[in-house]
């Protein structure tokens, strides 16, 4: 493929209470299977998204974090964490349930100048 | 009176409005607002100053489904649905911080 271009998806609101953590996941897949360069990334409460052991029972809504991980399969595998939204939460690397890219606030905006398309959710 | 807030602290400014505003009484926290009930959360200091003057509780399967029930700050009380019913019931108002 000659016409690859960079999409970035830039995830801001936690999973659950709104329906844009699960329609930006939706598009994303969408958008892998054109073979695009695509990175994700989880900025202030977005990176709720990805804490590991959400157990969604109890509100009877289905829970789709296991889909992150599926995505490696869907060669998606960069996924970008901003250290300030995590230390604003008490969230840890560890609190994650995927391999992730840890970036500061002004890396994260410099790769976010890098791309050709920007989706915001 | 109950007042009941749904939104993330670090997204909305609903429960600073509801701690500027009411003075005493019951908070609940439902949906994205349990993140408030989460210790290490910037928000953190706000609800242990707010505890000297309101009992709060966070609502236990909105933990659950964010997987947070583990990291509840110490003095706020996790309800169930039913729990939920009963501070409806037991306040002569509520106010939903919507």
């Amino acid at each position: 493929m000659s016409n690859i271009k960079k999409f970035m998806f830039v995830n801001r609101k936690a999973p659950y209470g709104t329906i844009y953590a699960l329609e930006a996941l939706e598009v994303v897949l969408i958008t892998a299977a054109f073979d695009q360069d695509v990175s994700l990334v989880f900025l202030d409460d977005g990176v709720y998204q990805l804490k590991k052991g959400q157990q969604t029972k109890g509100i009877e809504t289905k829970n789709f974090s296991p889909a992150y991980r599926a995505l490696e399969g869907y060669d998606i595998e960069k996924l970008y964490v901003e250290k300030e939204s995590l230390e604003a939460r008490g969230i840890s690397e560890e609190d994650l349930l995927v391999d992730v890219t840890v970036l500061g606030r002004a890396e994260m905006g410099a790769l976010m100048d890098q791309q050709d398309v920007v989706l915001s959710f | 009176m109950l007042h009941i807030i749904n939104k993330s602290p670090l997204a909305n400014n609903a429960l600073d409005s509801c701690l500027r505003v009411a003075q005493s009484g019951e908070i609940l926290l439902i949906e994205d607002a349990v993140y408030a009930a989460t210790a290490g959360n910037a928000f953190e200091g706000k609800i242990r100053k707010a505890l000297e003057r309101f009992r709060i509780h966070v609502l236990q399967p909105d933990l659950e489904a964010r997987g947070l029930a583990d990291r509840v700050i110490e003095g706020v009380s996790p309800v169930d649905y039913g729990g939920f019913v009963d501070l409806t019931t037991t306040n002569k108002t509520c106010q939903s911080w919507l």
